[in-house]
């Protein structure tokens, strides 16, 4: 097969298969009864066009960011990560336990020890998978969705028996301390002039941008980044090279457990300021979608964090102003995985037989 | 816990392991010629909200397990192009058609009727009756043996009773025909089968469509059989832990069986916490419970109890040539 231009490559894929992925997800509106026009419109005006919308946006695409993070690294190691929403659940567990039982000084360290806490606990959760596809062979795919459905098992019997106040009726626990409340944009001098009402979107926005310059630092400028892509490309050369296949699961397991882990600052800490059940309410399994269309590099991720921020608030708004359900929100991600992970070879095909054409034809012109 | 107890919960497990052995079976033709299929649960899904609508609308259950079929064929081709034609990744277009499954059930039930993403209600003919077996009623007074017959045996839709004929009827095609021995084969060294003249795509897509099928009749009795009605995200997990099940057994029909019985007793025993209490004597949390396939097969995965290895050539896309 004909190789690509590498700006295609780069650009028009993704554009191709999330075009395709828009078409279908109009003709299901149509199909529904209702005008997709309306609904690309409201969606719009109700994330991007205000101050307040972009607040959510930003504060969905925090969580996206972290967990599209996880699945990448994972998957330059060769692995398929299905596993970050049992991940991110127990970093939200790291977090209430840090901040519930040591009465932190200030929100700066509060926040440093509940990212550690998130983080610790989220790669423990990947530690248990990764171990068994290392040294066992099983195979990482099944044992993250099991875990998925272990963590949250653990979380209903961490919050309804263990850690639920007494006296209190829903599966929760108490409120963290007020010195750990982290500043909203509209707290943030200079912030607030744009954020004049009470948005989600918070600290962590910066802390997830950050990380997505730490993995590509780690992937691309290190040693152990190498060894992850050497690996992942072909396990065997990677052997051969003297790299421990062990190891290098591990880690890259750990780091992914732990990138989603560290979703839970944004959610857990920053918006709810206690742990709820279900906590992490599908933001694991969007990083999947994000990571496939940010095919897979920091930069993409970023912005199709953004993208998914964008669908998460305007599905909402949809739910509201409109009688388009919520779930729509669940087709479309449903498509985007569905065009930009699985069928990305059929855009290739479609992409190279039209790139021939126009090649022949200039040459017959020539 | 006495022995009327015990047959409750028996009866319950029956009911409750028979989707599970439906999806079970599914996932075995998929798996079995090389197709991972993580999109049981989505197929599942897709087949519970078209029967639970259909019926709703033809007042014939039957009418609605056919639509059932038909609604998971169509998820169970979308996998096969993708997967064996196009060669995309299975389980990423796996967990893409469970997401597409779980948003456009609700979308299309809504649309429907307009009651929150459920079908109405279902009564009557829409549903699937209970079938009481012959002497069912006679033999109950027989000790022991006959209340087990009069409880747990008899008394079931005939979806269930068809899930188990599946079992007989799966092992003998997979061991005894020469189809069975092609689909072996195909998930194991689909250059063989090639060499040998007989398409890997087509034995391959023909084992995705006995998937559609069979996941189609799990869904039907989810909706029109187990419960009265499709409920948004009704099957809850059961096609994963299908899947489960299919690893503990080792893709084994008869085993898978086995498999199945015991996570439906699990899930029965869920639903009776008192149960378990008064046999361990000390308050064992539900949500443990619920998680105990997860946790068994887990620990079957790690090869504790018997190395489970899948067919060779499962998740690789076959390439003609190279």
């Amino acid at each position: 097969m004909d190789r690509l231009p590498r700006w295609a490559d780069v650009a028009l894929v993704p554009f191709v298969s999330l075009t395709l992925a828009a078409i279908i997800s109009a003709l299901v509106i149509v199909a529904i009864g209702q005008d997709p026009w309306e609904a690309i419109t409201v969606m719009v005006q109700g994330s991007v066009m205000n101050a307040y919308g972009w607040g959510y946006t930003l504060y969905y695409a925090t969580s996206f960011i972290f967990t599209g993070l996880a699945v990448t690294v994972a998957f330059h190691a060769g692995l398929f990560n299905i596993g970050g929403e049992g991940q991110a659940q127990l970093g939200g567990l790291g977090v209430a336990l840090t901040l519930l039982f040591i009465p932190w000084p200030h929100w700066t360290i509060a926040l440093v020890a509940a990212s550690l806490g998130a983080a610790l606990f989220g790669a423990a959760w990947a530690a248990i998978p990764a171990y068994l596809q290392a040294k066992r062979g099983s195979h990482i795919v099944i044992t993250t969705i099991m875990f998925n459905y272990i963590a949250a098992s653990l979380m209903i019997f961490m919050l309804v028996d263990v850690l639920r106040p007494p006296g209190k009726m829903d599966p929760a626990t108490a409120n963290f301390p007020p010195a750990t409340h982290l500043p909203s944009f509209n707290e943030i001098p200079g912030l607030n002039l744009i954020f004049t009402s009470g948005v989600p979107a918070n600290v962590t926005f910066f802390i997830a941008l950050a990380m997505a310059v730490v993995v590509w630092l780690l992937l691309w400028r290190t040693r152990l980044g190498y060894q992850i892509r050497a690996f992942g490309k072909s396990e065997p050369a990677a052997r051969y090279a003297g790299i421990n296949p062990t190891k290098i699961i591990m880690i890259a397991m750990l780091i992914s457990g732990g990138l989603a882990g560290l979703m839970a600052i944004n959610n857990v800490m920053g918006e709810a300021e206690r742990l709820l059940g279900n906590s992490a309410s599908g933001a694991g399994f969007i990083g999947i979608a994000v990571a496939l269309m940010g095919r897979n590099h920091p930069i993409g991720v970023v912005l199709a964090a953004l993208l998914f921020g964008f669908l998460f608030q305007g599905g909402a708004e949809l739910g509201l102003w409109t009688k388009i359900p919520i779930e729509l929100r669940t087709v479309v991600q449903g498509l985007v995985i569905l065009f930009t992970g699985a069928l990305d070879m059929m855009v290739r095909m479609l992409l190279v037989r039209i790139f021939a054409l126009f090649r022949t034809s200039r040459l017959e012109a020539a | 816990m006495d022995y009327a107890t015990l047959l409750q919960l028996l009866d319950s497990t029956l009911r409750l392991a028979t989707p599970l052995l439906l999806a079970c079976l599914a996932g075995l033709y998929s798996e079995r010629s090389g197709v991972f299929d993580i999109g049981l649960e989505g197929k599942m899904l897709v087949a519970a909200m078209c029967a639970g609508a259909v019926a709703f609308y033809t007042g014939s259950a039957w009418l609605g397990a056919l639509a059932g079929i038909g609604g998971s064929l169509i998820f169970a081709l979308i996998h096969g192009v993708t997967s064996i034609t196009f060669r995309g990744n299975q389980l990423i277009a796996g967990v893409a058609l469970n997401f597409l499954a779980s948003g456009l059930t609700v979308l299309t039930a809504q649309a429907l009727f307009g009651q929150g993403g459920r079908t109405p209600p279902l009564t009557g003919a829409a549903r699937f009756g209970e079938l009481t077996l012959p002497f069912a009623e006679a033999l109950r007074p027989v000790p022991l043996i006959g209340p087990l017959y009069a409880e747990v045996i008899s008394g079931h839709s005939v979806l269930v009773y068809m899930a188990f004929a599946i079992v007989a009827l799966t092992w003998w095609v997979l061991y005894r025909t020469r189809y069975g021995l092609r689909l072996r084969a195909v998930g194991e060294n689909p250059a063989a089968v090639d060499t040998a003249g007989v398409s890997v795509a087509g034995l391959r897509f023909s084992a995705v469509m006995v998937t559609g099928v069979l996941c189609g009749l799990a869904g039907a009795y989810m909706a029109t059989a187990l419960q009265a009605g499709f409920g948004k995200e009704m099957t809850a997990g059961r096609g994963y832990i299908a899947l489960a099940a299919l690893i503990f057994a080792k893709w084994r029909p008869v085993q898978a069986m086995w498999a199945c019985l015991l996570f439906g007793f699990f899930q029965a025993l869920a639903t009776r916490p008192d149960i378990v209490e008064g046999i361990v004597r000390v308050k064992v949390p539900v949500s443990f419970i619920e998680a105990l396939p997860y946790i068994l097969t887990v620990i079957v995965l790690a090869g504790f109890i018997g190395k489970a290895i899948p067919p060779r050539a499962g998740g690789e896309p076959y390439v003609k040539e190279r």
